[in-house]
């Protein structure tokens, strides 16, 4: 086990200091329109210090705590996707000319981004999304950018959302256990407020030791220990992934699919807040001369018609065809394509559903109705 | 974990597309064009047939086209369009010396070198000649290296053949086996009528089922009865290759609009041997 360090909660805004002094731009969690929100944080007082969240399915409020928790809540609607592979995005500018077309990458230098809190489940989301835009055979040089210039702070999950989180069942929290520069576990009990370190990676260590801290005693490891201890153990939600592919492909004509598609509105919220979700259109802006032009990467949703439209009309037009197509990729054909699940267990599908339809019960659904058939088989 | 990859070197970059500009082109039917494309700077952009290219209009769009001439020809390239959407009918309406821009070649083309020594098949309905031209241009090229080879190709209406040139040349070659129908005739055709499935009975005596490779591309329901009729004679399913047509936007396996099943049609198609998408055949929408 690497060494653990202490950095009194009063100390947490010289982290920030020292990872600005680093050049990073800090981004992560701040309250801004009755959520948790991932942005640019000017200081450690833009944390949602003293919040707490509530999640069902189709229902999120905040909550005022009457203390200073620093990470006392859930994963909110934005993930770091926002970041790393953002929403809407200038591939190249095209400029016409008497000789014919230059065409250009953005020159603009990328800020280096600190993602200050990124929990178990985005960091297993993140790794998801190399596969899937590093693994090849192409490699997207937009995020292999951001994503090789980025530090992550992990903080290991003390809170957690009982009806909504199920990363211990998808073996993807609540501990972070790679792909971080530092990992924080909140300690708070009465009288105590500190942040146990763990150092990832050697620009992690070079920032921290510019931070006050101090080694860890043992009974504040053993405190960390037990804060993700008592999150895994609470954590009741599962989603039972052995067999599940090959039950999804075996049920593409299953009842189950009529059933969810009569409450799915198909409006994509479950894909927009997917810290996995990464597909993309593109568009083109021309400008009113009609000589330069930008093609535009925006971030797509499969629950369109638009997204497989071919030859004049959509492939998959019944809302039916659309679910299952993003229910079998992210728990099936994932697995196929990029050698893991799509699914890290973050449940924000689920609280932003608007009629709460819940991932682990359609799976649930479809698989035992594929084990009752093979019994009667 | 935290560097994956190092930032790509310039230049590699997969989205921007070459620079091409138009060099001929030839109207197949009332809203079809062959385009030929020439790179500038001479470089071509060597591919396989039944690969596709993405072809980029200034301030339009790309789509992607499957490459239709032959293959081993420096700095050219040919595509047939059809006016379809948008970018396809600015595609149409090109002239010589236009811009365009090219991306590719993307994807896995037909299966040629597992073909020599076998019978070749070639089943086309429609447009979906364009991508078996450019294999049946190199088969020809090497003919020796493959044993009969026959081609089926059914068009709605006389007027909507393609490579009338081609096609005439092509029938009067002896070591060439082709068939030619439409689903609805005009006064003048004396061809047959009928759908392209139905040729193949005509043909049984060309091919050797077990020793057979088919080569497939058209309308899915058109692909779909072929396929019935091959395995009725014992074509094997890993020895029946379609192309799979799909919206793309990126077609560098990232994008995800064309997956079918397990599959991204960019990367593991176009052409895929009908023994992995048998599984997923009957599944409607998918």
């Amino acid at each position: 086990m690497s060494e653990l360090s202490v950095l009194d909660s009063r100390d947490l805004p010289e982290l920030f200091a020292a990872l600005q002094r680093h050049g990073f731009r800090v981004v992560g969690p701040t309250v801004r329109d009755g959520a948790i929100v991932y942005d640019e944080l000017v200081s450690a007082a833009d944390l949602p210090v003293g919040w707490s969240d509530e999640q069902e399915a189709a229902h999120y409020r905040l909550k005022r705590r009457d203390d200073d928790a620093v990470f006392a809540y859930a994963v909110g609607p934005h993930s770091w996707k926002r970041f790393l592979h953002p929403s809407s995005l200038t591939l190249w500018r095209a400029r016409r000319t008497a000789a014919g077309v230059t065409i250009e990458t953005p020159a603009e230098e990328l800020p280096r981004l600190a993602l200050f809190g990124v929990r178990s489940c985005d960091l297993h989301a993140i790794a998801v999304l190399d596969r899937v835009l590093l693994g090849g055979p192409f490699v997207d040089p937009y995020y292999a950018e951001r994503r090789s210039r980025a530090f992550i702070v992990a903080v290991n999950c003390g809170h957690f959302s009982p009806s909504t989180c199920f990363c211990v069942s998808m073996g993807t929290g609540p501990k972070a256990t790679f792909g971080f520069d530092l990992a924080l576990t909140e300690v708070f009990e009465p009288g105590r407020h500190v942040f146990v370190v763990e150092v990832g990676t050697d620009e992690g260590a070079e920032v921290l030791r510019q931070v006050p801290h101090r080694a860890a005693e043992p009974w504040e490891r053993a405190a960390a220990d037990r804060v993700v201890e008592t999150t895994a153990a609470r954590m009741g939600r599962r989603l039972e992934t052995a067999g599940l592919k090959e039950a999804l492909y075996a049920n593409l004509e299953h009842p189950r699919w009529d059933d969810v598609a009569q409450r799915c509105l198909t409006c994509g919220n479950c894909t927009m807040v997917c810290p996995t979700c990464f597909c993309f259109t593109v568009e083109d802006r021309t400008d009113l001369t009609g000589t330069v032009t930008e093609r535009v990467r925006r971030l797509d949703v499969c629950f369109t018609t638009e997204f497989t439209y071919t030859a004049g009309k959509p492939l998959r037009q019944s809302a039916r065809s659309r679910y299952r197509q993003w229910l079998t990729h992210k728990l099936g054909s994932w697995l196929d394509q990029f050698g893991v699940s799509g699914c890290v267990g973050c449940g924000r599908c689920i609280t932003w559903c608007p009629v709460g339809i819940d991932i682990t019960e359609e799976a649930a659904a479809i698989r035992s109705a594929s084990e009752l058939g093979e019994r009667t088989r | 974990m935290r560097e994956p990859t190092g930032a790509p070197p310039p230049g590699a970059n997969p989205y921007i597309p070459v620079p091409f500009r138009v060099s001929g082109r030839r109207r197949e039917t009332a809203d079809t064009v062959t385009l030929r494309l020439r790179s500038p700077s001479g470089d071509g952009l060597p591919f396989e047939p039944g690969q596709f290219m993405m072809l980029y209009v200034f301030g339009v769009g790309e789509v992607p086209v499957s490459a239709s001439g032959a293959p081993r020809r420096a700095g050219i390239l040919e595509h047939t369009v059809r006016a379809v959407g948008p970018v396809t009918r600015r595609l149409v309406a090109l002239r010589r010396g236009d811009w365009v821009g090219v991306r590719g070649p993307f994807g896995r083309g037909w299966p040629l070198a597992l073909a020599e020594g076998f019978d070749v098949l070639i089943v086309a309905g429609g447009l979906g000649l364009a991508p078996l031209r450019s294999a049946l241009l190199q088969i020809l090229a090497q003919r020796d290296r493959y044993r009969q080879v026959t081609v089926l190709y059914g068009a709605r209406s006389p007027a909507d053949l393609l490579y009338r040139l081609d096609l005439s040349r092509w029938q009067q070659r002896p070591d060439l086996e082709l068939r030619v129908t439409v689903d609805r005739a005009d006064e003048r055709w004396r061809g047959q009528i009928g759908v392209v499935p139905a040729l193949i009975a005509q043909v049984e005596r060309h091919f050797e089922p077990a020793r057979t490779v088919a080569l497939v591309c058209g309308p899915e329901v058109m692909m779909r009865f072929t396929v019935r009729e091959l395995q009725k004679r014992g074509v094997p399913d890993d020895l029946i290759y379609l192309s799979l047509e799909r919206n793309m936007k990126c077609a560098l396996g990232l994008c995800g609009h064309c997956q079918f099943g397990p599959a991204f049609i960019c990367k593991d198609g176009p052409v895929m041997p009908f023994s992995r998408l048998a599984p997923f055949s009957e599944i409607r929408e998918l």
